[in-house]
């Protein structure tokens, strides 16, 4: 098997199409970034060595206010020490890093370079595409040889990696652009660019991968950055902690990857993507319980990474990171890598039914599940976070029920209007932080209560944002319309024909889950557009609840942090463009999905019998008529539920009630996995680890046990000492009696 | 002849035994060691009627150790006294660690 599957990738190398054109230098698009992070990394340790720049020249406007002696730096950290540990809020305005300019460069610079490389191997991969059979790999050195294992350092370009390396890239360098204004005065400015470079060089390794060991070196990889990240202002004990959750709540799907990769290895001979697929494809049984079971296992994998129930928890609190982390990070690619992964395990899930229907209904139930929560959230980048959270659920229905070019499409387009709106929601935070900042007051920059009215300091923001609620929405023709359109319409095709619809899960029909999750897909879509449009009366319409005397410092961010605002708000108006459905007579019709077709087309039609899904004209318009009917439903229920003139600010705001307060505090699921995961290991560790085990029976009994021992011996022995020599001379005639005695009974 | 000789030899070895237990004295233990020495002479003399005359070799031998023995336990004794003003073994535990 192995050797079948080197021989196939060798002779691809050796006579790909691509070999002699901009794909040989494929290598560098991740080693950019890499780059990026060993110059930026080196700034930060040398920067950090010498200290701060120039120390007279550090926060402006708090000198003059610290006045009598308080110096101007202590002053700022009790400041922000105080309100971040009531909100986990952003900023912390210091001196400019004494690199800042040279980091400013650097940073951006290398994924410029990654994009415009990847963007040539793209036009060179286009003109070749047809003539490509099977992916081109690019082999370095053996990596792992133990026995029957071998494991190549390997690169692989398809047409599913491709599309995701200009993703990462793409939307990589605006977030890049962005942050050189966003994090523009953070002390430690070099540090963060570093483990931004970082995160995209794990997140390039991570889809060129060519087997699934390279692969996971990258989901480890960039789920170190995440963390990193997270806690990248790890003075304040609530970030720290957030990037602590999110590290071990990965360790468990990272676990079921793991145990996914043992097991193929096991039964398959090889992790070698190609090679696994012609393994899988001659030995595996349809629907087999092994194949079954490493599907699951590796949506364990998923669910950890791409936060779907029930390992979402972490990422609503990855929001304690710098706000372009969470639309690079937790929103844009990394938590798309779960997708990533079933699309590329596409050969295993078209022939396990079970575990694509525990996908569907997984990404159904969390897609809904996060959107409730989504409605009653105060803090800007929590409604995000809980929208990421359904949306990537909706992805993983689309890639469940097999219609793997829907799901891609909707992460593709995801990564647009979602990177767009968490930057935009950083220019909310950016301009409100900077007004609070310069009056000196304490209140929660990131809740939506304390905004309103931004439209009119914002007018860039509040546009463009407002692109990206269409988008997301689902309103035609912004993109996310298209994407999840094509996604619900692929669940009632594949309900209707199939063989998930044949398959039974749990013992209930597949067609009726399905059907199910239609629905709930359906619910999904107006809960998305109910609390986007919340967010949007709540954060830009309606009279400014920001304070009196804040209202001057409001303000539109600088060009570099618009820039890239205006080129995402683009993309998620023309997203649609990349796959327009096929009712529509003009432009490129279905383009992603022919561009995705060999690597996933067999595994989608196998899923629906190798047939095209096709449904009557009458159906399909009936379908997005509802899909619209629901974005335009929701945005009216939204408008008039809520009258922007009547809005509170934070501090006036009545406390929630029922179910509503529920919702607030996220169904109290952080609460009830507090109880039933946390605190029990806690006081297993404490009580019986700790106290029983370490210092009871290690310390105890052996350590402290042995020195008692030796003591009480010692005591005994002492006291037989008396020096009494009478007490000796009876000793030793006892003695001498019981051996005389000894000897003569015998 | 020989049973007779054994059991005074046995009954001389536990008064000796008994006295070196039982006594406070250094001077009277030590001529209780001496007693119960010569219980062991006389039970090599009284197996030398049997065995052969190896027995009453060895009794010289005792006899000659005895006597140095003496002559160094009663130095002892007396160092002993000089140092601590008793020869009550009680009251003397220098051996303690």
């Amino acid at each position: 098997m192995l050797l079948i599957g080197q021989e196939a990738a060798t002779a691809a190398q050796a006579t790909s199409a691509l070999s002699r054109t901009a794909a040989q230098w494929l290598w560098a698009v991740p080693l950019l970034p890499l780059l990026g992070f060993v110059l930026n990394g080196a700034l930060a340790l040398v920067g950090s060595h010498l200290g701060p720049a120039d120390p007279s020249a550090a926060p402006h406007d708090d000198a003059s206010h610290a006045g009598g002696g308080h110096p101007a730096g202590a002053h700022d950290t009790a400041h922000d020490t105080a309100h971040d540990s009531a909100h986990g809020d952003d900023h912390h305005v210091v001196a400019r890093h004494r690199f800042a300019a040279l980091t400013s460069i650097i940073g951006p610079a290398v994924l410029m370079l990654a994009f415009l490389l990847s963007a040539a191997i793209f036009w060179q991969f286009r003109a070749v595409a047809g003539d490509m059979h099977q992916p081109y790999v690019q082999r370095y050195f053996s990596w792992i040889p133990a026995g029957d294992l071998r494991i190549d350092a390997a690169l692989m370009l398809d047409q599913l990696s491709l599309v995701m390396v200009l993703v990462v890239t793409g939307v990589g360098t605006l977030i890049h652009v962005f942050s050189v204004g966003y994090m523009r005065d953070d002390p430690s400015y070099p540090r963060y660019f570093a483990y931004l470079n970082l995160f995209v060089f794990f997140m390039l390794l991570l889809v060129l991968g060519a087997n699934y060991p390279v692969l996971f070196v990258g989901w480890e990889g960039v789920g170190l950055c995440s963390y990193l990240l997270i806690g990248f202002w790890f003075s304040e004990k609530v970030n720290a902690d957030a990037g602590k959750k999110a590290f071990i709540v990965n360790r468990i799907g990272d676990f079921g990857f793991m145990i996914a990769m043992f097991m193929l290895f096991a039964n398959y001979g090889t992790l070698d993507f190609h090679a696994l697929s012609v393994a899988v494809g001659q030995n595996a049984v349809y629907g087999g319980a092994l194949v079954t079971t490493i599907c699951l296992f590796l949506f364990l994998g998923c669910t950890g990474k791409s936060a779907q129930i029930p390992l979402y928890v972490w990422l609503p609190d990855a929001m304690a990171g710098p706000t372009p982390v969470s639309a690079l990070i937790h929103a844009a690619t990394m938590v798309t890598a779960g997708v990533y992964l079933i699309a590329r395990s596409h050969f295993l899930f078209a022939i396990a039914p079970v575990a694509s229907l525990t996908v569907v209904v997984i990404g159904a139930l969390t897609a809904v599940f996060a959107a409730t929560i989504g409605l009653k959230q105060w803090d800007i980048k929590k409604v995000l976070a809980y929208s990421t959270v359904s949306q990537l659920g909706y992805m993983f229905v689309g890639v469940g029920v097999g219609a793997y070019s829907a799901g891609i499409f909707h992460l593709i387009t995801h990564a647009f209007f979602k990177a767009l709106l968490f930057l935009g929601s950083g220019s909310v935070i950016f301009a409100m932080h900077r007004a609070y900042h310069a009056t000196h007051s304490h209140e929660d920059a990131q809740d939506m209560r304390n905004m309103g009215g931004l439209r009119r300091y914002l007018p860039y923001t509040f546009a463009l944002m407002w692109i990206a609620t269409l988008a997301i929405a689902g309103v035609p023709p912004f993109a996310g319309f298209f994407s999840k359109d094509e996604i619900l319409g692929s669940v009632f095709m594949r309900a209707q024909h199939s063989t998930l619809a044949d398959a039974r899960w749990l013992g209930i029909p597949g067609n009726i889950v399905l059907y199910v999750c239609y629905a709930l897909g359906l619910a999904a879509a107006l809960m998305t557009a109910i609390y986007m449009t919340r967010m949007m009366i709540y954060t830009f319409h309606g009279p400014n609840r920001t304070g009196e005397k804040e209202r001057d410092h409001l303000a539109e961010a600088p060009w570099v942090m618009t820039g890239p605002l205006l080129v995402l708000g683009i993309l998620s108006a023309v997203g649609g463009w990349l796959n327009l459905p096929k009712f529509l007579t003009v432009g490129p019709i279905g383009a992603l999905e022919r561009w995705l077709e060999p690597v996933v087309g067999e595994s989608a039609l196998r899923i629906t019998h190798g047939e095209a899904p096709e449904v009557a004209h009458s159906v399909e318009y009936a379908l997005i008529g509802a899909a619209v009917a629901i974005a335009v439903i929701g945005i009216w229920i939204a408008w008039s539920r809520l009258d922007p003139g009547k809005l509170v600010p934070k501090a006036q705001a009545p406390p929630e009630q029922g179910f509503e307060r529920v919702l607030e505090h996220k169904y109290y699921v952080d609460e009830a996995y507090d109880r039933a995961v946390v605190r029990p290991t806690y006081a297993t560790s404490r009580n019986l680890l700790w106290r029983g085990i370490d210092i009871g029976l290690i310390d105890g009994l052996f350590v402290n046990g042995s020195a008692w021992l030796a003591r009480g011996l010692g005591w005994m022995g002492s006291a037989l000492q008396s020096g009494q020599v009478g007490t000796y001379a009876w000793v030793l005639v006892l003695g001498v009696l019981a051996v005389v005695g000894a000897i003569t009974l015998r | 002849m020989l049973n007779e000789s054994l059991f005074f030899s046995a009954v001389l070895f536990t008064i000796g035994v008994v006295g070196v237990l039982t006594r406070r004295n250094a001077i009277i233990i030590f001529m209780c060691v001496e007693l119960m020495l010569n219980a062991v002479n006389l039970a090599f003399v009284a197996f030398a009627q049997v065995h052969g005359v190896a027995g009453q070799v060895f009794v010289f031998f005792v006899m000659t150790v005895a006597a140095a023995e003496a002559a160094v336990g009663l130095a002892i004794i007396i160092a002993l006294f000089r140092h601590k003003q008793t020869v009550n073994l009680q009251q003397i535990n220098l051996l303690k660690g």
